[in-house]
């Protein structure tokens, strides 16, 4: 191997590792407020390429109906607290919250997607779209059990990410797409061809690490939404809403995976079931920064991306066996030098 | 008793009787549930009971199959034998992933599983000896005394006798003392060392029990399909694992059976009935499998198993046998002190929390350590009991240094020790969490409790947590869960604890925090007859009246030095005392 | 609770009770893989027993479809509950190797015909007592293996590179493509493997180009066979590149895009039947089957897996007459009449010509192979 492809592998790590970053920080996002494991983010990643392409091949994607069943859903569910809590009045305002504003936007989708309009705007719409079932989501499946302990809730989450999985398949079909790229010039460094919309990737997980890590570790409004995750009682005790902080960090995560979906649609074909190997390298990062550090998350990230691109290299066929087997190591030396405190039951 | 041993007798029965009565694919159907089950049963026992979550079972079913695929074919090895070669392999894989990944805490354990899931999975399919992703077929049916297990009917038996007998063996294993310990592995870790377990051997031991379970479960799959191939060892099996046991409630070895048979039975039903439903076959299954399980778990949040024991009428508990008592201690009459701290020093880099610290206890007094916050309280009680190691001094037990030694060997030594804040095993009964203080009494093993051969020594500990439990006046509440008491109660129950290790010297950390009025009057009660029965009681506290009334001696800590000592009415009058801790003259 | 348990056991009720097949019915099971990593190949199959008659011969069909999840252990519980539960006269499945090899002994221990949709050769060969109970469809891998070695030979290429899926379908077309090969003379100099699912294959890219051979066979199945195009194409890497049936597909053509052009690859005749000259007795069969698979999916959406499930199809239409004249529907001596019918068949599907035999459970032959070539977005028949 010479230093050339030395640098274009280096680039090819850096550029995966850049993807699996964002759903790294996606990851460690929920969980620092929620203490879920969000095994779907991936699927938020595909759903964002996926319903993208649909509106670039102007058929309206199916995530409209995903969207619309869950305010529904969520809306009915809301409707039963106020009634059961005896608070009828606020019902309408919180139906309107619930159902109105993501069915309008559904609506928006569907009404534009055969009118092929500019390509920003159909990103906005894409992002606004799968942005939506964020919060959505955790409205309807998590919230209601938001005590329970760190198992039950992965094995939620597991059960969530078969549902949009399989949920995928149907609306978008076996098949992949990509989808149009935002920048398509490229540029030599040295004689390394670099294209603008790899940059592109890794300059947002730049970005989005230092924001996090500025907003959560700086910020009043950061460290009361980690608060919750810590004691949801004495939280809501001082003020801080469990279930805003819930939906609000969701509505974040699924902005984030819908981006980079998008992001990456053009340098690679995502299907229906991507999701799913993509979110559990990002995870391995998120446990490398041991779920609580972004810096940290984003570098796990990049030394995946990293040893996934030199094995393919060294040993395509190989090549998931060296990287898993190479992470144990990291993990044991992760977790010999953080301090721990037993999670108490 | 009699009730859950009719039950289980008919389960055996109805067992016996489904080939011969039930229609073929229902037998289908349970031989891969009872596959399933054993697999999850380890899953119980590692994720559910010892809070190791593991996604990689899945890589030691692979292990199981494949070996014997491997053996059977290649070499015309007999499959018993390839079992036993199986198992061997699993034990050494299993010894090795254990040591390296059970040393990670938190989140870091259930990566390591599914990294090395993924990794046996790869490796399994680029194998090309072991078939590749293709798979190996022409396994061998098995042969049992002459026998072909060939008919799904035959198997059924050999799969549910496993299964039983793997469910016999892990009810045993969680209702003994290394049961106990095991249980104690979820979040009680320290205390349960400070009792004399060894948690890093016994999370080993449990590990390597759940792999072993898994290889026994290869080798059946492999011998009733007679093909493998790498997909059915994924991550994504390891996942529905995971999934039949949580689902099937992960604190009780029969949630492994139910898990297994709820999600077995669900995937049938849902391939059966959405097409008449929905129009067409597809994909539906997996979305309203999903959405299915979202919803059971927010009903059935600990599992079916653990809603359905709420609905069933609860066991009633074994009566505690009469056994002849367990060992106690020598105990040896000594001049001088019993517990000696000689200029005892603890720094953490620049603070210095202990500084050349000296008293002693004498036998059979009631000696209170007091002091305001921050005076090095909790810090010289952690360096007596273990939990911190001394910068330099020494601490003699009846004339012995224990300076150094871990809290299990100190313990071990006639040192009993309660928690500042109150840590018993919620689920677990006062006499289980009690009988748990006997640890470094007992000596049975995990075999022998899985095999049932404890039953003496078992009979002997609950006599004797019994017996602890009676002196401290707590035998209403024997069979009650340790986290339904009061606080008060639950203070107590720490301390029947310490006393079932059949100590000299009890160590208690602010027992009287936070109790009220009646609930300290009753400590004090107990404190003072224990003491005339001859214990030795060092105590640590902040309530003044509780500590004035009930202490023989005080010493008075301020910045890590020693203050004051003498007997309650000098150190009352003490104005150096006064002035640092007990409001001013 | 009570309620609950009702209700599984009705469900456990109904599901023995529901395929309440009259006595004279043909009951036909299905097991394919609509999910899971071969779903690109299973639902276009699926689709096809969607558009086939339910009856043959004045006798009612009833086609029951499993989906098994690309997954073997579901492929060998859904053929049990085939056997058992809905009384099936034969079983068509599964889509994939693994899946169809697992099948095997469940087949031929209920002495019930199965036609498989898989590849590889193993599925029938060597026949013995288990395998004469065992049919299957597609092309044999080496067929289509050697259709490429030929090719390759008469276009002066002598060194091979090679990158597939990192799976049974890949590593079966590797195991062929290498004996074909050393076949015809040919060396292969670079061997890699990627994942249906990776985001980038640039490290096997590099490889590749680095060994430069003059040609490279890509052996993938739907869109992810694009992804090392694309990357090689972005390479300049200059030789000719081959793909497999796998990605004879409209959506692999509208992902690959520009890049595909020139690409190379074997199929069956049925994709590009209006090239074929009008004496080719396939042509028609393909036209009567794409032409209504197109009208209710779409034109263009024609794909060679499908055709693999209605030439099951049409090999059980020719053997149900024959096997009706020596059982009644639903008896084991039926299932054997089917069996011998079958292995007797001379039909004309949309793959081929099937001349089976009792060594020759496959039955295709040079006839069932073309090659075609990628023209600016169409498939072109190529010289």
């Amino acid at each position: 191997m010479d230093l050339s492809i030395a640098a274009l592998l280096t680039q090819d790590g850096i550029t995966n590792g850049a993807i699996y970053a964002l759903l790294a920080l996606a990851l460690v996002l929920v969980f620092a407020v929620t203490r879920i494991i969000w095994v779907p983010s991936g699927e938020f990643v595909a759903y964002g390429t996926l319903t993208l392409a649909g509106m670039q091949l102007g058929k309206p994607p199916g995530t409209v109906s995903l969207l619309v069943g869950m305010a529904i859903v969520a809306g009915l569910l809301e409707v039963y607290v106020c009634i059961r809590r005896g608070e009828i009045a606020r019902a309408p305002r919180r139906l309107l919250l619930w159902t109105g504003v993501p069915c309008v936007i559904a609506a928006l989708v569907w009404w534009s997607a055969p009118l092929n309009l500019p390509f920003p705007v159909q990103v906005a719409l894409t992002l606004a779209a799968v942005a939506a079932l964020g919060p959505l989501l955790y409205r309807i499946a998590y919230q209601p059990i938001a005590e329970a302990s760190v198992l039950v809730l992965l094995i939620v989450s597991v059960a969530v990410h078969f549902t949009l999985t399989g949920l995928g398949l149907w609306f978008f079909g076996a098949e992949g797409s990509r989808t149009p790229a935002f920048a398509s010039a490229s540029f030599q460094l040295g004689n390394v061809n670099v294209n603008v919309q790899s940059l592109l990737v890794v300059g947002t997980s730049a970005a989005l690490i230092g924001v996090l890590y500025v907003f959560f570790g700086r910020t009043l409004y950061g460290k009361a939404l980690r608060a919750t995750a810590v004691n949801r009682v004495g939280a809501r005790l001082v003020g801080i809403s469990p279930s805003f902080a819930g939906t609000l960090a969701f509505a974040v995560a699924a902005l984030m995976c819908a981006f980079c979906g998008v992001l990456i649609g053009p340098i690679t074909t995502i299907y229906y079931d991507s999701g799913f190997l993509v979110s559990l390298k990002g995870f391995v990062g998120a446990i490398i920064g041991g779920l609580v550090s972004y810096p940290l998350a984003a570098a796990g990230a990049l030394l995946v991306g990293l040893l996934e691109s030199f094995s393919s290299f060294w040993a395509s066929a190989f090549k998931e066996v060296i990287v898993f087997t190479l992470i144990i190591p990291v993990l044991l030396w992760r977790s010999l030098t953080t301090h721990h405190h037993e999670e108490d039951e | 008793m009699t009730r859950s041993r009719a039950a289980h007798a008919l389960l055996v029965v109805a067992l016996a009787a489904a080939p011969f009565i039930v229609p073929q694919f229902w037998i289908t159907l349970g031989n891969y549930i009872g596959l399933y089950s054993i697999v999850t049963l380890g899953l119980v026992l590692l994720t559910g009971v010892a809070g190791q979550t593991s996604f990689g079972q899945a890589a030691f079913v692979g292990l199981g199959a494949y070996t014997t695929a491997y053996l059977t074919t290649r070499f015309g090895a007999s499959p018993w034998l390839a079992l036993a070669v199986g198992m061997a392999i699993t034990l050494a894989v299993a010894l090795m992933l254990g040591f390296i990944t059970l040393r990670m805490k938190g989140h870091y354990l259930p990566l390591a599983t599914i990294a090395w899931g993924m990794s046996l999975y790869f490796l399994f399919g680029n194998l090309d000896f072991l078939g590749g992703h293709t798979g190996m077929t022409g396994i061998p049916a098995l042969n049992l005394f002459g026998f072909e297990l060939r008919d799904e009917r035959r198997y059924f038996y050999l799969i549910w006798a496993i299964a039983l007998a793997a469910l016999w063996a892990t009810d045993n294993l969680l209702d003994s003392r290394p049961g106990r310990a095991i249980r104690a592995l979820r979040g009680s870790l320290a205390m349960a060392e400070a009792f004399g377990v060894n948690g890093a051997r016994l999370k080993i031991i449990v590990f390597i029990y759940a792999a072993l379970l898994a290889c026994v479960s290869g080798w059946l799959y492999a011998h009733l399909q007679r093909f493998v191939n790498p997909t059915p060892f994924y991550i994504n099996q390891g996942i529905e694992y995971l999934f039949m046991a949580v689902v099937g409630g992960a604190g009780n070895v029969w949630g492994a059976v139910i898990g297994a048979t709820v999600i077995t039975l669900l995937k049938e039903m849902l391939q059966d009935l959405l097409p008449s439903v929905l129009g067409r076959s597809g994909n539906f299954e997996i979305v309203v499998f999903g959405i299915l399980m979202i919803a059971l778990l927010q009903f059935a949040r600990e599992g079916i198993g653990a809603w359905l024991a709420r609905i069933l009428p609860a066991r009633r508990p074994q009566p505690v046998p009469e056994a002849p008592p367990l060992a106690t201690r020598e105990r040896v009459e000594m001049n001088g002190p019993l517990l000696d701290v000689k200029r005892a020093r603890k720094q953490f880099d620049g603070l210095v929390a202990v500084s050349d610290l000296s008293f002693e206890i004498r036998p059979r007094e009631i000696l209170g350590l007091i002091g305001p916050n921050g005076a090095g309280k909790s810090t010289t009680f952690a360096l007596i009991s273990g939990a911190l190691s001394l910068s330099s001094g020494e601490v003699m037990f009846r004339g012995e240094p224990i300076g150094n030694l871990e809290p299990y060997e100190i313990a071990r030594r006639g040192v009993g020790r309660t928690f500042q804040h109150v840590k018993l095993i919620a689920q677990m009964s006062v006499l289980d969490n009690v009988a748990l203080g006997a640890y470094l009494r007992g000596e049975a093993g995990v075999i022998r409790a899985a095999l049932r051969l404890d039953r003496a020594e078992e009979a002997r500990t609950r006599a004797a947590a019994a017996h602890a439990i009676a002196c401290t006046g707590l035998a209403a509440h024997m069979f009650d869960a340790a986290g339904s008491l009061p606080l008060g109660k639950q203070r107590i129950a720490e301390i029947a604890r310490a006393l079932a290790a059949d100590p000299v010297l009890l160590l208690l950390d602010e027992p009287a925090a936070g109790l009220r009025y009646r609930e300290k009057q009753e400590l004090a009660q107990l404190l003072r007859s224990l003491k005339q029965q001859g214990m030795t009681i060092l105590l640590v506290e902040h309530d003044m009246d509780f500590v004035m009334g009930i202490t023989d001696r005080l010493v008075v800590m301020d910045f890590g030095e020693k203050l004051a000592e003498g007997d309650p009415a000098e150190i009352q009058r003490n104005p150096v005392v006064l002035e640092a801790y007990l409001g001013g003259v | 609770m009570l309620r609950c348990i009702k209700a599984i056991a009705f469900g456990l009720v109904a599901s023995v009770a529901l395929p309440n097949a009259a006595n004279a019915d043909i009951n036909i099971g299905v097991t394919l893989s609509a999910t899971g990593p071969a779903a690109s190949l299973g639902i276009p199959e699926r689709n096809t027993i969607e558009l086939l008659p339910t009856t043959v011969a004045g006798q009612k069909i009833n086609w029951i479809v499993l989906d098994d999840a690309s997954d073997t252990t579901k492929a060998v519980t859904n053929i049990r509950k085939l056997i058992a539960e809905d009384k099936v006269d034969v079983v068509v499945g599964s889509t994939i190797t693994p899946n169809s090899l697992a099948m095997i002994d469940v087949a031929a221990d209920s002495e019930t015909p199965m036609i498989s949709m898989a590849a590889s050769a193993r599925i029938v060969d060597p026949s013995n007592p288990k395998t004469r109970w065992v049919f299957k469809t597609p092309q044999n891998d080496a067929l289509m293996a050697d259709a490429i070695a030929v090719h390759m030979k008469a276009n002066g290429v002598k060194t091979l590179g090679y990158i597939g899926f990192n799976d049974a379908y890949g590593d079966g077309w590797l195991a062929e493509i290498k004996r074909s090969a050393q076949t015809a003379g040919i060396k292969v100099i670079a061997e890699e493997k990627y994942n249906r699912s990776d985001a980038s294959v640039t490290g096997q890219v590099l490889k590749l180009v680095a060994a430069n051979p003059d040609a490279i066979l890509i052996g993938a199945a739907g869109t992810p066979g694009a992804t090392p195009q694309k990357e090689l194409v972005g390479r300049n890497y200059k030789g000719k590149i081959y793909q497999t049936h796998g990605v004879a597909n409209p959506d692999f053509l509208r992902v690959v895009g520009k890049d595909g052009n020139g690409t190379l690859l074997p199929i069956g005749p049925m994709l590009v039947f209006e090239q074929l000259p009008d004496s080719n007795p396939i042509k028609k069969v393909s036209a009567e089957y794409i032409t209504a698979y197109e009208a209710k999916y779409g034109k263009g959406s024609r794909t060679t897996f499908g055709g693999h499930a209605y030439d099951a199809y049409l090999l059980i239409a020719q053997a149900v007459p024959e096997a009706l004249k020596k059982a009644k529907p639903g008896t084991k001596e039926f299932h054997a009449a089917l069996r011998d019918a079958l292995e007797k068949s001379n039909v004309i599907g949309t793959h081929g010509v099937f001349v089976m035999g009792p060594q020759e459970h496959n039955g295709l032959d040079n006839r069932a192979r073309v090659m075609i070539k990628i023209d600016n977005g169409q498939w072109v028949l190529a010289k």
